[in-house]
């Protein structure tokens, strides 16, 4: 179909792929946080549920729902199994290049499956301490660049289609209007 | 990045059945042809076939049997040339560049179809970019159709060049190639008319003869279960058309280097199984193709059928189905898992991460085109075949639909 790219995934996705890890909404969830978009092809949503232990908070329970490629699931997957039994302060500090190599690697076109299940999480973080009105000294105001790009790939889809110069349309035309000669 | 293949598949594990449907990238080359093949690498024909010694000779006489074979099954006696290539790609280069390079610094406009293979489009840009051509685009509709009336409205007397397929390589929407070429002779008689019929050779007849206004043909052979490396244009007499690529030219003067002999030997034997039983062919895919959408329209809800809706109008192998609420990279891989192989237009195959431009150019949504499956049936196709697939496919579409964010 257009430009293909090999995608060798590691015998660990595919494992994944298979038989992931903490599947599902959960009822009792603190958080629902989501990141990507239906129409990029690539979405993930996880649930959190905290607790304090000690005074510091940690993740109790973590699952996931994922619309995406076989990456994307297995890294959602690992992502959930890595957070749980953290201190929210180290789940914070878990990059998209921990998720990857958790994952044995990703083929370079898919970091961004990597990237988008971290940015879901590093935004169910922030969003648990806008909700109970704290900001520990650890989490930074400024985006890190997993949220940035999760960012971005939710906008790509915008330039897409503005791409398409919508000028005249013809009537028989199926929604693909393009410029006319 | 590398991974051991062999641990991937430990990982992938066996199935109890395989079927294959991909047969829009590569396929299946059965025994016949294979066997028609090894001789000419190790025992005859495997010298130059513009050498004059018996080794060269015999190689001589693959390319010009098998022209004779193509004149023959397309009805194309005396009306012009085949000039191998190695790749249906290559082809089409050659029609599009090579028309370029031909007719350079008259400039004029290149009109394409949305929805042409990239093999066609790319090389327009190309000659856009480098020769001053103009590309035009013109729409189609929701089902993949170009309107011959709507075709007359981006036709004047300065198109050098229109490049239309005879069938759609993804939704196998089956042109009218005739009126096509015949309304773009009406308003410029001088424009060359090109159609990629990659997708349509042993699958819908072709009759070149009947195709008057068709100046232009591309074929391949691994679409009809020959080996890949063998592309042919058809060149309508006086059309001029220079070659792209520079070298040594031999028995073919469009494409130089060595001809890929063996391969045009095995792809030989391909057109002649094709045609051996033509029709009998064709309806084994069809049967295969309605069994299996209609099994799958029963089976499994909210799935849009990509292309004609009319399946008389659509190639007799082609299947596109959008399987919604699931993304089709994922479905590949869990079909896969279960033995079942086909390939998606999701943007998740890509290099770009964006959808086919086929899907988006019928008027299909990002999150629709994510979810198609392309299934292409042959006629090796069991009734077997399509009963297993009927049988993994709802579950590896309901196990995705479980893990994923978006609900009906």
């Amino acid at each position: 179909m257009s430009t293909r790219i090999p995608l060798p995934y590691t015998p660990r996705v595919l494992e994944l792929f298979r038989n992931p890890k903490n599947v599902g909404p959960m009822e009792d969830a603190d958080i629902v946080e989501s990141a990507g978009s239906p129409a990029c092809g690539d979405m993930i949503r996880l649930y959190i549920k905290v607790t304090t232990r000690d005074g510091e908070e940690l993740v109790e329970r973590a699952t996931f729902e994922s619309y995406g490629c076989a990456a994307n699931i297995a890294a959602a997957s690992i992502l959930t199994e890595l957070v749980v039994g953290k201190s929210m302060r180290e789940a914070w500090s878990i990059s998209w290049k921990n998720v990857a190599d958790e994952l044995g690697g990703l083929p370079p076109i898919k970091y961004h499956c990597s990237i988008l299940a971290v940015g879901a999480l590093k935004r169910a973080i922030r969003s648990y301490y806008k909700k109970v009105g704290k900001q520990p000294d650890w989490l930074p105001e400024e985006l890190t660049q997993e949220e940035r790009q999760t960012l971005e790939e939710e906008k790509m889809l915008e330039k897409l289609y503005s791409g398409y110069t919508i000028k005249v349309s013809l009537p028989r035309g199926g929604g693909n209007e393009v410029t006319r000669p | 990045m590398r991974v051991s293949v062999e641990e991937l598949l430990r990982a992938h594990g066996r199935p109890p059945r395989e079927v294959y449907f991909d047969n829009e990238n590569s396929g299946y080359v059965p025994r016949e042809v294979v066997e028609e093949m090894i001789p000419y690498f190790n025992s005859i024909g495997y010298g130059h076939p513009s050498i004059t010694h018996k080794p060269g000779w015999e190689a001589y006489e693959v390319l010009y049997k098998t022209k004779d074979l193509l004149t023959k099954v397309l009805n194309a006696e005396g009306l012009g040339e085949f000039a191998f290539v190695h790749s249906g790609t290559e082809a089409n280069n050659l029609a599009v560049l090579g028309h370029a390079l031909a007719n350079k610094g008259r400039g004029g406009k290149i009109v394409v179809s949305a929805i042409e293979h990239l093999s066609v489009i790319y090389p327009a840009e190309e000659a856009e970019r480098l020769f001053g051509f103009r590309v035009v685009r013109v729409p189609v509709d929701s089902e993949g159709f170009v309107d011959p009336e709507v075709l007359k409205e981006f036709v004047d007397g300065s198109t050098s060049l229109v490049s239309i397929q005879m069938v759609n390589h993804e939704i196998g929407t089956v042109q009218n190639i005739f009126e096509l070429s015949k309304v773009v002779k009406e308003v410029n008689p001088r424009a060359v008319f090109h159609t990629d019929a990659a997708d349509a050779f042993g699958k819908i007849p072709i009759d070149l003869k009947k195709l008057e206004h068709v100046d232009m043909v591309t074929l391949s052979s691994h679409k009809i279960h020959g080996p890949r490396g063998v592309g042919v244009l058809f060149i309508r007499e006086g059309v001029r058309v220079e070659p792209v690529l520079k070298g040594q030219l031999s028995y073919e003067k469009l494409w130089p280097g060595v001809e890929n002999v063996p391969l045009i030997a095995g792809f030989r034997k391909a057109v002649e199984l094709a045609y051996r039983d033509f029709d009998l062919n064709v309806a084994k895919m069809r049967e295969a193709r309605d069994l299996l959408v209609r099994g799958i329209l029963e089976k499994v809800s909210d799935v849009l059928v990509n292309g004609p809706s009319d399946f008389s109008m659509r190639s007799p192998d082609n299947a596109n189905l959008s399987f919604l609420y699931v993304e089709g990279e994922a479905l590949t891989v869990e079909l896969s898992i279960n033995g079942v192989y086909v390939s998606s237009g999701s943007a998740c195959t890509s290099r770009i991460l964006e959808p086919s431009h086929v899907l988006l150019a019928i008027g299909r949504k990002h999150e629709e085109a994510h979810g198609s499956i392309l299934f292409k049936t042959s006629r090796y196709h069991t009734r077997e075949d399509i009963e297993y697939t009927l049988e993994v496919l709802p579950k590896a579409v309901d196990r995705l639909r479980g893990i994923s964010t978006i609900k009906k």
